[in-house]
Parts: structure tokens; sequence; C-alpha cells
């Protein structure tokens, strides 16, 4: 089932208990219903269990797809205090949750260049509720972030003077971006096979994982892609996670670490197992509420899913496995 | 040690964060504030005397970028690209401490710097 506006999709999933739950994909923000219990944790963490346990080739795949076919409904809308010869209509796009907000706003930008005069543009960049985005991070980890728990579609201002430079990093052409990604790519690699893989990888190869993200090419992508997701059997997983953590709370753009996927007697590593070594608050204890909320795609994948899975899946096609935490709504 | 920086406090108006000699900050715990950045030139770009600099883990590339810059006295046109590993440059907004958690060996942090694009 899909709808034209906001893609939903329902993947019905048979959890450990024998019930179903269904898996929602709305723009890329996936959510279950259970039959008797809508959108609670619960349930959200059955289906995403569900998934992980009755694991084959082709569901796996169809995990890529999912995060790779994620879209935010977007609203964008000029900061009023630009200057326009006539009115300027709000834009509304679909975003890739993979891309990049400067390599997907070509029209955004012609739709409102139009009503603008020549000697006003400057260098254009995006706010939401005032707080500058951040192009060089992927559009689904800003939306996490930021707008996690906010009604869709996602309303974001359009600025063209003013620029934050403090705050964000300019982008003068989609080269700076590719620079970015290729960077990002390599720096996981690192991590993950003593960048070993992607230095034996030739230029057109480096080439086709670009091409692939900015022409939205699933296939074209993880022809190459996979090769980075590939590591020795006998060692269970990558040498080390590439993963970026998150919060709102802090001026620290991130926490990275080194974190192995096992223990070393074997033993797979959780997103629970990470979470308590970089950020122990996000782990309720006991019967003690919810403080934060874990996010990677939209979702709340289970504390006891293995890292490395998470890491081979959920990761952005930058390689990193981007981590939002942010605080629980209280409701 | 003696390839260590007796340098000036470096300060720049954007940040109020120094790069200075080690010697001051000679606390022996795990979790010191400063780490140790050894700073490699690649190619024709010109060396620095002091190669071995203690910088505070919370400072960013780009204001690493900007001191070699003012340091080997570039001209505000020139470029300057910095590289982890020899083979990745990192995000200007990233933190020195996270790669040298994440990529630092022996204690020390080796980054590399060049005028033009030397990899990827």
């Amino acid at each position: 089932m899909l709808c034209d506006w906001c893609r939903y999709v329902r993947v019905q999933l048979n959890d450990n208990t024998g019930a179903f739950s269904f898996l929602t994909i709305a723009g890329g923000l996936i959510r279950t219903q259970h039959k008797s219990n809508v959108c609670s944790f619960v349930t959200r963490r059955h289906s995403l269990c569900a998934t992980w346990s009755y694991r084959s080739m082709a569901d796996d795949k169809d995990v890529l797809r999912d995060v790779w076919f994620g879209r935010i409904p977007t609203c964008f809308t000029l900061n009023q205090d630009e200057i326009t010869e006539r009115e300027a209509e709000p834009f509304y796009l679909l975003l890739p949750r993979v891309s990049y907000l400067t390599l997907v706003t070509d029209k955004v930008k012609k739709h409102f260049h139009k009503v603008m005069r020549q000697e006003d543009l400057e260098e254009m960049w995006f706010e939401y509720e005032g707080t500058p985005l951040k192009w060089h991070y992927p559009i689904g980890v800003l939306f996490d972030l930021h707008a996690s728990n906010t009604a869709l579609p996602w309303s974001i201002t359009v600025h063209f003077k003013d620029f934050p430079e403090q705050d964000l990093l300019h982008c003068p052409s989609n080269s700076v971006i590719e620079a970015h990604f290729m960077s990002s790519i390599k720096e996981a690699d690192a991590l993950k096979h003593k960048g070993q893989v992607v230095n034996e990888m030739q230029k057109k190869d480096h080439k086709q994982l670009w091409m692939g993200l900015q022409n939205d090419k699933f296939d074209q992508f993880w022809a190459m892609n996979r090769k980075l997701m590939e590591y020795p059997t006998e060692e269970g997983g990558f040498r080390y996670l590439p993963f970026r953590i998150y919060q709102t709370m802090s001026d620290r753009p991130f926490i990275q670490k080194l974190f192995r996927p096992a223990t070393p007697d074997g033993h797979a590593h959780t997103l629970g197992d990470l979470l308590k070594e970089m950020f122990p608050a996000a782990i309720p204890q006991d019967d003690e509420q919810m403080k934060y909320q874990v996010i990677i795609h939209g979702i709340e994948p289970m504390l006891e899913t293995p890292i490395q899975w998470l890491s081979e899946h959920l990761s952005h096609p930058d390689n990193f496995l981007h981590i939002c935490i942010i605080p629980a709504p209280n409701d | 040690m003696s390839e260590n920086a007796e340098s000036p406090t470096e300060t720049t108006k954007e940040e109020p964060t120094t790069v200075s000699s080690p010697a001051e900050n000679s606390g022996s715990n795990e979790e010191k504030k400063k780490i140790d950045v050894l700073l490699k030139a690649v190619g024709d770009t010109p060396i620095m005397k002091t190669k071995k600099w203690a910088v505070e883990r919370g400072r960013t590339v780009q204001s690493l970028s900007t001191f070699i810059s003012r340091f080997l006295k570039l001209e505000p046109s020139e470029q300057l690209f910095i590289y982890v590993n020899q083979s990745f440059a990192p995000s200007p907004d990233q933190e020195v401490g996270v790669l040298f958690e994440c990529f630092g060996s022996d204690g020390k942090l080796v980054l590399h710097y060049c005028k033009s694009q030397a990899w990827g």
C-alpha cells in the first residue's frame, strides 16, 4: 500500500509471540502499530525485533531499501526579512533522509530566486526554529535531532543573507559535498578495515558511490558499498564500528570513540552496550520513566539489537551509524 | 621531548582555545584536557620548526588549520588541507579530541597538512 503524498508503506511482520505487528514507513519514519496498541515503545521494539530475528537475505535487503528510500515531507518558507519583488509561495519537497540538504534543494533555490532581486542573493542556508541546519549532516539526522515528534511536513526556513559563519560550513558547489562524503567513507573504513577496502578501490569505484547517492540510485550505490560492509567471518564484525552519537543537550558536535562489535570472547555487543559506555543516561533504570529517546532513521531500535547488524543495515551512505539522543516527550 | 613546542600562546578571536607547550599541562590524569598533536608537512608545503603541539581536545580542525596558516604566514587566498592517517580530510568542525581518541597512536595524533589536495 503506497500513499502518493507521504509514501506510507505497510509491512506485516510476525514477531516472536506469534502476534502480528505492522511496520509502517512514513516518509522514512518507521512506526509500528500493534493491533491493540498504537505506537508504544514496546511494540515499536517488538516489530524491529521481528525484523531482526526473522532475518534472511531478502529481509535484510528490504531494510537497506527502506533506509535508502526514506523521505521527509518538507515545506520550505522564505525568511520574512528577505526582500522580495513579489510574494514568495512556500515550496514543498520530499527530502531523502540519506542525502544532504544542499544536494537536493536546487529546485528550492530556483523557486525563491524567481521572486528576489539578483543583488540580494547570497549563499542559501536553512534554519529550523532558530537552529541553522548543518548541510554536512545527513538530512535524516537533522530531522531526528531537531524535529522528531513534531507534525509533518517539516517546516524549514530559507535564508539568502546573514550566513551564520560560526555554525555552518560554506557549500559553494556539489564538489564540496562530494569531498565531505568521500572523506566520511574513508574515515569509516579506517575504523572498519584500517582503510584497506576503500584504498583498494579505484577512482571510478569511489565515483560510483558518489553518483549513486547524488542520483538516488540504490543498486548503483550498493553494488559498491557492499564491499565496504564485508568482514572476515572469523572476526564476526568490523575492527571498530563507525558511529556518531548526537545530542541536542550539548554544545559538542558528537560523541565518536573506538568501539568493537564484540567482546574478546566473541559475544556480540548490542546498541545497549554501546550506549552504556558512551551515554549511560540513555538507558532507563528499572521502572524509571524513559528520559531520552534513542533514534536512528526515525525509529527507536531495541537496545538488544546487535550493534554490528545496525552498522551494516542502518548506517547512512557515508558508512557511519548516526545515533540521535533527544529528550523524551513527556506525554 | 626536545621537539616539543615552546610556543607563544595563540588565541583566535572566535574561540578562546589555545595552542601551547605541553609543559603547561603536566597533569598525568587519563582524561587530560590537552592532547599531543604532531604536525607533518606534505610535498612542498613549508614545514613548521615546532612539530609537536599540545592542543585542547575541544579545538576544531578549522581552528587548528587557521593556526597553522597563520604560523606559516600563508596568504589568505592559499588553502590548507589537513589529513588523518594520510587518507581522509576530517570535517572542519570535527574536534581534534575525537580524532585523537579514534586515530591517535603512541599518545599522540599525527596530522599531515598540505597546500594542495594530497589524498582523495
